[in-house]
């Protein structure tokens, strides 16, 4: 045993996160917010999960929503079978369940993806994922076809005065076991387990020669991620009560990919922040916008090739220039670029508002956009939003020049500093 | 007999296609490092630009121009995309591939709608080759094999002995030799990804119309065309052309096979097939037919 001081820091974030858990509901009020924030709890330990093997263990999988969809859909049997009276589980401990399922085929087909790393590991869990979901159209009397298995929620007795009917006992019980399930993958990267997979994540060379069997560390690591994306699954079928073909799907486990890298795969934290981000434009902004997709898509596409720490990075980019007191010099040059940004945002927005609008037969082709109206079918929209977009980016690329010089003059005198 | 002759015929058919889309894939693969997620989406914007060019034009012209564009479309992906990804490493190259999918498809859906279109077989290939017993075969289905034959066949050719063709197989192995003796090798990588790209777009001209131009098409062939090169062996052509052979005529048959068993008809299980045989390889034999590395 070697003696540990408190790490206060530690402490000070993770109370933080849960007080933000339980005041989440209080700081945003509404049916509106309270759905979000319940699929957003969803997500943050699916996108964790999935980190585990992305961020920790270098294994891109294409195939993630397999162990998430399968953990949904043994829970709904559970569920229903709860409801018919054949056993007694309460609710609560329903996510327990699709852990283990999810668990249980992570065994399964862990030992048939984590036999090769790398790009060829890529392949094959997208593989399994189209395989899966070819198997869950096959075999409509377990998975329920296109229309999938729906279930009630209030089933048995209350638990503890809990009948989970109101949206909000949904939401703490989805906080609560995010929570848990944050504390448990945090506390895993810890072990000697955690550590040797970012090992064979950075070099599974040497990994091998210091005696491990990097085959084993991945497929480990896969089988711990897929009960925590298990218990995720299970959290979405008691929020939903349904679970579909839809759940296993590529576009799900393309989606989670999508979360975790907007977030950060070099940092713990960094799919929390994708998560929140993803459901944001899934939920809020598919209201709004057709075209919620393609912003998705170019969204990602822009931290691909310009930030691709993520959303976490740019973030904690941040931290040695405010602690050395120079961040007000680059609050402008910030500033000018963010509003370089917004007049570029603007322009795009509108072009692809008017294409869609054009794109879709039968409505009609006048456009509401920042408080004006007028008419996608005329030239003079077209060339305004074009003009404004060129303008954006020409000026958004005068201003990232500009937060690049700043930038790198800043980080060059604290170098200097710290090596004097 | 019949039967299984023209359900032979259609199976090659078929593999052949698949191999131009696999052959693309794996020739930049090897060279680049780099899997071209959106490999598949440059075959549908192939079907979709034979769609509209055959509308406009002709089914001829379009046989030419689109793989042009398509290709076209692909060098600009290398040079202003993934030239300026590549000093963050492979997976951020695959994940831009991965990102430019989604773009493709919503612009697909965009410009031509959700539904698929009306892209047809032209008159003057529509209509029986020759008659066996009872069945017939389409001419179509000739024009294909007769198609992807010759392209392949012009590729190895130019691949084996033209300079250019040598250039590329030398940068394959040893790409700073090649630009060390004043070859411009970005230049090289930027022709081969469109190349690629080109040859995804022409086999899109010829399987669009001879399936179905959907936004869907992409989705469904690209997951196939990655079994293919996995159970191949990573990087290697040879490789993909068994296994594309393979898995063409394992679909034919499997759809057209009305066996059960326990009750379950093949052709049900036929889109599972290719994964299954994926995963008894990796158990059996990880490294693919004929691939050479093992990890």
């Amino acid at each position: 045993m070697t003696y540990q001081p408190l790490n206060l820091g530690r402490w000070i974030i993770w109370g933080g996160a849960a007080l933000l858990f339980a005041a989440a509901p209080h700081l945003f009020p509404g049916g509106f917010a309270l759905t979000m924030l319940t699929q957003m709890g969803v997500m943050i330990l699916f996108a964790l999960s999935y980190n585990m093997l992305l961020g920790q263990g270098g294994m891109l999988s294409f195939g993630h929503a397999v162990y998430s969809g399968l953990g949904a859909y043994v829970t709904v049997h559970a569920l229903n079978q709860i409801g018919a009276g054949t056993f007694y589980l309460p609710v609560p401990l329903l996510p327990l369940v699709g852990g283990i399922a999810g668990l249980a085929f992570g065994l399964l087909f862990g030992y048939v993806t984590t036999k090769r790393a790398g790009t060829t590991f890529a392949l094959i869990s997208l593989g399994i994922g189209e395989m899966v979901f070819a198997c869950v159209l096959m075999f409509p009397g377990f998975f329920g076809g296109e229309a999938g298995i729906s279930t009630n929620r209030m089933v048995g007795q209350p638990f503890l005065g809990l009948t989970f009917g109101p949206g909000i006992q949904v939401y703490y019980l989805v906080a609560l076991w995010c929570f848990l399930g944050m504390a448990g993958m945090f506390a895993l990267t810890q072990t000697p387990l955690g550590r040797m997979a970012n090992a064979v994540r950075d070099n599974p060379e040497r990994a091998e020669f210091v005696g491990y069997n990097t085959r084993h560390v991945r497929f480990l690591q896969l089988v711990l991620s897929s009960f925590f994306a298990g218990v995720s699954g299970a959290l979405s079928c008691i929020n939903f009560e349904i679970v579909s073909a839809e759940n296993v799907s590529a576009i799900r486990s393309g989606g989670v990919l999508l979360a975790t890298f907007i977030g950060g795969v070099p940092f713990f934290f960094g799919p929390v922040i994708g998560a929140i981000v993803f459901v944001f434009f899934i939920v809020a902004l598919s209201g709004f916008t057709k075209a919620w997709l393609l912003y998705l898509g170019l969204f990602f596409v822009l931290i691909v090739v310009y930030a691709p720490g993520g959303i976490a990075s740019l973030i904690l980019m941040q931290f040695p220039v405010i602690r050395a007191g120079r961040w007000r010099e680059l609050a402008l040059p910030y500033a000018l670029a963010a509003l370089a940004g917004l007049v570029a945002l603007a322009g795009l927005i509108g072009l692809v508002e008017m294409v869609y609008r054009l794109s879709d037969q039968g409505v009609s082709t006048v456009l509401q956009l920042l408080g004006m109206s007028f008419d996608a079918r005329s030239a003079p929209p077209w060339i305004a939003f074009g003009a404004i977009l060129a303008a954006g980016l020409a000026s958004l690329r005068a201003a990232a020049r500009r937060v690049g010089e700043r930038w790198g003059a800043i980080q060059l005198e604290l170098q200097a500093q710290a090596a004097a | 007999m019949e039967f299984f002759l023209v359900q032979t015929l259609n199976g090659i058919s078929y593999g052949l296609l698949l191999f131009m889309l696999s052959s693309g894939l794996t020739l930049v693969f090897s060279l680049m490092g780099v899997l071209n997620f959106a490999h598949a989406s440059f075959y549908m914007l192939g079907a979709y630009f034979a769609f509209q060019v055959s509308a406009k034009i002709g089914f001829w012209p379009a046989l030419v121009a689109a793989p042009l564009l398509v290709g076209a479309i692909g060098m600009l992906v290398e040079r202003w995309g993934l030239r300026q990804v590549h000093k963050h490493g492979h997976v951020a190259e695959l994940l831009f591939t991965f990102g430019l999918a989604y773009l493709i498809e919503e612009a697909v859906h965009l410009i031509w709608g959700r539904s698929a279109v009306e892209y047809r077989v032209p008159a003057e290939l529509d209509g029986p080759l020759f008659r066996i017993i009872g069945s017939q075969y389409p001419i179509y289905r000739g024009f294909m094999m007769l198609v992807s034959v010759t392209v392949l066949v012009t590729i190895w050719l130019a691949l084996t002995r033209t300079r250019i063709g040598l250039v590329i197989q030398a940068a394959l192995t040893h790409p700073q030799t090649v630009e060390a003796l004043g070859h411009n090798v970005p230049r090289v990588f930027m022709l081969v990804f469109g190349g690629g790209c080109a040859l995804a777009g022409l086999a899109g001209v010829i399987g669009g119309n001879a399936f179905v131009t959907e936004p869907g098409m992409a989705a469904a062939v690209g997951p196939i065309i990655f079994v293919i090169v996995v159970v191949g062996g990573m990087g290697s052509l040879a490789g993909a052309f068994v296994a594309s052979l393979l898995i063409g005529c394992m679909q034919t048959f499997a759809v057209s096979l009305d066996w059960s068993l326990a009750g379950i008809k093949i052709s049900q299980v036929a889109p599972v097939l290719p994964y299954l045989l994926m995963v008894l390889l990796l158990i059996f034999r990880p490294k693919g037919l004929m691939g050479t590395r093992e990890g």
